[in-house]
């Protein structure tokens, strides 16, 4: 387990400060910064870097403005249609990506979103449409109705209700959706590769021409960048989140 | 004034009828107990009196004032529910100080209020503490608090003690009598739990599929049950179909209840009294249940003297007897 862990990341961490590591050679044969001043120092790289931190937390952002009010919807309400609602968007993420956003991109030339830095959003946004309606409908749906009742009862208006007790009570399942959404939107290569390139790149994509284009160690300090993000978020989230709730989040109720 | 009215309540969820023209009066600092099995409709009244529920008909008032159409945050009732709905991202002083939070009272008064209300229910020491870190009867305290907290001129208590272990259902009964009591607040209690509800009530209204069928002191409803649904519900009774004739069970229209206790063993025959076999006997705590086969039924006796044992032979007198026509009392 551990090897399989962290075998890969410790391969990773060792090329991106080895100035050489090659087989026969057991040890890297020298350390160097070399790697990473060189990433930080490329301006299709840096400028990569800083679309990939832009259009994440906007994608975010847009994300949680159009799929919050859906999920309380299908989280609270009973309404006619609502399985079939939440299956749609469950079975729209299991078909074969590629061949929507082949879809999508000729819809984008019609409508002129090809390279531009709406139609980037607009692709990483349908990844995040997933978390940002199954966890946090989850959520809502578990907030129990007494806790509302017992709320109202006590004088509060139903959006005093719903600010102070039910979104609160919610507020860990919709920080799991934040974090899996700035992932999925951030880890977004294919869609963002075929719509934005060659006007924008953001750090996955980057990927594709660094490893083809620069030694491997510097495709080495980029990947151990764009783990960052993941790990710190995961990291920052842990204290509040527990796995059950993102498990919790996609059954059927 | 009366704490409560309800007048011609009305209510069908689903299509069936829950509430059927429902009257009800309690006194101004009166406690009464709604009492009836699992969907009788007393949890579906005391949701229309909080305001959780809209009425189909009829009008709620509370401390005279008509709140049929208000929404529960503008009623000045409070609710203890059941599972006591505490909220789990708060202390319990946190829990108590938020209505008054929402009432818009200063930090100290606030401060003030809270402290004294969980005085009231001895849970000072637990300020701090979220509801997830006391126990069940602590948390129930600290639901009342928060109801009183409040000041509502009407307390309402949904099935308060059930789930309460045993032993602390009866000293929060109690407590809860208590206090209820000393601040003289109009209190209705919704439980299925008949010894419950005559122990602590003034009043208890026993209900049966959406009707209230007797609304009475307890101990009316123990000594003269206006119904057979009473008669069966509250307390035990043995029950004939017929009419009693010169201490016997003989054929006739309606129906003879004997409470178990009104029936005396006795080892010679006395006045009034009919012989029959023992069949089971049982001993109870503080009284022997013992089941004794006549020639007319099967008795069901509660007593402490001359105690048989099974297949004796002995003699049995009925002291009291109720006769229902009709469901209903005639004497």
């Amino acid at each position: 387990m551990v090897i399989f862990i962290l075998g890969p990341i410790v391969w990773l961490a060792v090329h991106a400060f080895a100035s050489n590591w090659q087989y026969p050679n057991l040890y890297p044969t020298g350390l160097t910064l070399h790697w990473w001043s060189q990433v930080f120092l490329d301006s299709a790289l840096a400028s990569a870097m800083k679309n990939s931190l832009i259009t994440s937390p906007i994608v975010v952002i847009c994300s949680m403005i159009i799929c919050l009010p859906a999920a309380y919807a299908v989280g609270r309400i009973k309404f006619w249609g609502r399985r079939a609602f939440m299956i749609g968007i469950f079975s729209a993420n299991s078909f074969p990506k590629i061949g929507l956003f082949a879809a999508i991109a000729t819809l984008y030339y019609s409508l002129n979103l090809m390279g531009t830095f709406v139609g980037v959003i607009i692709i990483q946004l349908l990844g995040t449409i997933i978390y940002m309606t199954w966890i946090p409908a989850a959520a809502f749906a578990a907030v129990p109705r007494s806790l509302e009742e017992a709320a109202r009862d006590a004088g509060a208006s139903k959006f005093t209700v719903f600010r102070t007790i039910t979104l609160r009570m919610a507020m860990p399942g919709i920080l799991v959706a934040i974090v899996m959404s700035f992932l999925a939107a951030f880890d977004e290569a294919q869609g963002t590769y075929l719509v934005g390139a060659p006007a924008i790149y953001t750090m996955p994509t980057e990927m594709y021409s660094l490893v083809q284009n620069y030694p491997i160690q510097v495709a080495a300090v980029f990947s151990l960048l764009l783990a960052l993000p993941s790990v710190l978020l995961l990291g920052l989230a842990r204290k509040h989140i527990m796995g059950g709730q993102l498990a919790d989040g996609f059954q059927l109720k | 004034m009366m704490g409560l009215e309800l007048r011609g309540l009305k209510k069908s969820l689903g299509g069936r009828v829950i509430i059927d023209n429902l009257d009800l009066s309690v006194a101004n600092g009166e406690m009464v107990s709604l009492l009836g099995p699992s969907g009788c409709g007393k949890t579906t009244t005391l949701r229309m009196i909080a305001g959780f529920l809209e009425v189909d008909a009829g009008a709620i008032l509370l401390a005279g004032k008509d709140v049929t159409n208000l929404g529960p945050d503008k009623r000045p009732s409070a609710m203890v529910f059941q599972n006591y709905a505490l909220w789990p991202h708060m202390s319990a002083a946190k829990n108590v100080a938020y209505p008054l939070k929402i009432k818009g009272l200063s930090k100290a008064e606030i401060n003030e209020k809270v402290e004294a209300a969980l005085a009231l229910v001895n849970l000072l020491h637990h300020k701090n503490s979220r509801p997830g870190q006391i126990s069940g009867g602590e948390q129930q305290r600290v639901a009342l608090a928060r109801a009183l907290v409040q000041e509502p001129d009407i307390l309402l208590l949904d099935e308060p003690l059930s789930n309460l272990d045993a032993k602390l259902r009866e000293k929060v009964r109690e407590d809860i009598r208590e206090l209820q009591r000393r601040l003289g607040i109009t209190t209705v209690i919704v439980t299925h739990d008949q010894e419950e509800a005559l122990s602590i009530s003034d009043r208890v209204a026993v209900m049966n599929s959406g009707k209230i069928e007797q609304f009475s002191t307890p101990r009316e409803l123990y000594l003269l049950p206006e119904t057979e649904y009473v008669a069966n519900f509250i307390g035990s009774i043995n029950r004939f179909e017929g009419v009693l004739q010169n201490g016997e069970i003989t054929a006739g229209s309606g129906v003879t209840g004997v409470r178990p206790e009104d029936l005396q063993i006795t080892q010679e025959p006395i006045e009034g009294s009919h012989p029959g076999v023992v069949e089971l006997v049982i001993p109870r705590g503080h009284f022997f249940e013992v089941v004794v086969a006549r020639r007319d039924g099967k008795f069901r006796i509660f007593t402490n003297e001359n105690i048989p044992l099974a297949g004796d032979s002995v003699h049995v007198r009925v002291k009291k007897a109720l006769y229902y026509q009709d469901g209903k009392l005639i004497a």
